[in-house]
């Protein structure tokens, strides 16, 4: 591979209030890395990522920084690329709350890894191809949770649904996989079997992985390098082996106690909207049986 | 509340209590005065009641017993009402759905909510009684009239409804369904719908119980069914078949309901 898996050019993201979640980042990664992305919350990590598949466009104006994927251009100087969609179809994202539809089969939860490149009558039919069927179940079999395939993806616990986003990250054929805190929300066990997953993904399939963890010891384990963010801005990039605890307190002073226990609680990351689940049911029936 | 918790000083008190009483105390005098005001105009006599009781009394008498003669017509009329119901909710359930979710807020742009949701206002605005008058002088007396006034009068009503229920979705997993290079169509469909069907089932088993007595109510203006009937017998001063015409709708109505929550406990 000559060409580079992900390069990021002076990225800037500002939100309201003139707060800078990233500020200036520049980073390349080859294909077929393993690396791990750390820092304090509200260190800029998942906005970073959320920048890498398109969902968030960064600043909008002239040198406000520029991302490529694979040689494509997913956005630059804060406009997506018309064809963002196709590159995210070679791009898994694999999210902290797990972001599954929770009322459709784990199987189907999978199968939507497919979405991207089957044609439109088939998936608005939801006329999934055998074969694909096939890759799905093999997918599940391999993280694990094959026995629950057609059962809502709901009943699954914390971990189980995340090494299903990861099988849909492979029934999709991702080239690349970033993963945003997928084990923030799981007990260590659990923890510990997700980042199996990932690294399997990595040296199996020579997908190129990143993945974002604010525990230093899990970089240490399953990430040859480790590129640090503090305030938005890249301030370590270099080999995991290199991040002992001085380095840590000298990159991040106090923070840096978070980063080593990695026990700090993590609030649950609330969704844009915050609302959850169906409120005002009472007012809507009540709509509902006037008229 | 929170303020005066958190504020030390128990000397601002009283007069926030007494500003809060001042205004509810305005409030209900408002209120009252409406009642008053609007006491004329709705011409209420309570003492009619009373003067009038003999006339009443008889004119109760001849409601009973009910006049159960005709029944296979009444029930034949009642099925009609029924069908006009299903067909009525059928559209709408079928329009509201492109409709609600053009008009939800997290999934359309403002260029096209506004439009549809004014649309719907309107739609819902007007009674059905006044559609079905209107559709009756476009596509003539019967039941086609009483179809189409229920279907744009509960378009209406699901429509804004249905999109309710999408604004209440969680966003992350259509997040999730963006980030592997799906359309905006695949993540309504396997994000967006997933999550609001059991919402969108119960609202519509809702609308059509309801339906069932406008049905009955647009047939009197003739738009077809068991309301032409009624109004018929109404009019004709047959008070013994009108009692058993109102009880056969009783009965209908009561065992609808309970087949519909039956089915909305199935779903949700």
């Amino acid at each position: 591979m000559t060409h580079w898996a992900v390069e990021v050019r002076n990225l800037s993201k500002t939100f309201g209030g003139g707060r800078k979640a990233l500020d200036g980042v520049s980073i390349t990664v080859a294909a077929g890395e393993m690396v791990a992305l750390i820092g304090a919350s509200g260190s800029g990590k998942s906005t970073l990522l959320r920048h890498l598949s398109g969902l968030v466009a960064g600043d909008r104006r002239a040198g406000a920084g520029a991302i490529k994927i694979g040689g494509a251009a997913v956005q630059a100087n804060g406009r997506l690329s018309a064809d963002v969609r196709r590159i995210r179809g070679d791009v898994g994202f694999v999210f902290q709350q797990f972001n599954l539809v929770n009322r459709l089969t784990v199987i189907t939860n999978v199968l939507i890894g497919t979405l991207g490149r089957l044609p439109l009558w088939r998936t608005l039919l939801f006329r999934f191809p055998e074969t694909e069927r096939r890759r799905a179940i093999a997918a599940l079999q391999r993280v694990g949770i094959a026995d629950w395939a057609f059962q809502r993806a709901a009943t699954l616990s914390g971990g189980q649904q995340q090494r299903a986003a990861i099988a849909r990250a492979m029934v999709q054929g991702a080239k690349l996989v970033l993963a945003d805190e997928p084990i923030a929300s799981l007990d260590p066990e659990a923890a510990r079997r997700v980042m199996e997953s990932l690294a399997e993904l990595n040296r199996g399939d020579g997908v190129t992985v990143i993945v974002s963890l604010h525990q230093v010891q899990f970089a240490m384990r399953y990430c040859p390098r480790t590129i640090a963010l503090r305030s938005g801005q890249v301030v370590f990039d270099g080999p995991s082996a290199a991040l002992t605890p001085q380095k840590l307190a000298e990159l991040y002073g106090a923070e840096a106690e978070e980063l080593l226990l990695g026990e700090a609680p993590t609030p649950a990351k609330t969704s844009p909207r915050g609302t959850i689940g169906f409120p005002r049911p009472v007012e809507a029936l009540a709509i509902a049986a006037a008229g | 509340m929170a303020q005066a918790i958190a504020d030390p000083a128990p000397s601002t008190r009283p007069p926030d209590a007494l500003r809060r009483s001042l205004g509810s105390a305005l409030l209900y005098g408002l209120g009252f005065a409406i009642l008053v005001w609007s006491y004329q105009g709705a011409d209420i006599r309570p003492m009619a009641l009373f003067a009038d009781a003999g006339n009443m009394a008889t004119f109760a008498a001849e409601f009973f017993p009910p006049d159960f003669a005709q029944w296979r017509y009444y029930i034949s009329e009642i099925l009609i009402t029924l069908q006009i119901a299903v067909w009525g909710t059928f559209l709408a359930i079928i329009f509201a759905i492109p409709f609600g979710l053009m008009a939800a807020e997290n999934l359309s742009p403002l260029w096209l909510r506004q439009p549809v949701r004014r649309l719907m206002d309107s739609f819902r605005a007007i009674n059905e009684m006044v559609f079905a008058m209107l559709f009756v002088v476009a596509v003539g007396l019967g039941p086609f009239a009483g179809v189409l006034a229920i279907f744009v009068h509960t378009t209406g009503i699901l429509a804004k409804l249905f999109s309710e229920a999408v604004e209440a979705i969680d966003p992350r997993p259509v997040e999730g369904i963006r980030a592997t290079g799906a359309n905006v169509l695949e993540e309504i469909l396997y994000g967006v719908i997933p999550q609001v069907i059991p919402l969108w089932v119960s609202y519509s088993l809702y609308r059509f119980e309801s339906n069932v007595r406008s049905a009955t109510v647009v047939g009197m203006v003739g738009a077809g069914g068991i309301g032409v009937v009624l109004w018929e017998v109404i009019r004709g001063f047959y008070f013994a078949q009108t009692c058993a015409v109102m009880l056969m709708i009783i009965v209908t109505v009561s065992l609808l309901d309970m087949l519909s929550s039956w089915l909305r406990r199935r779903f949700l």
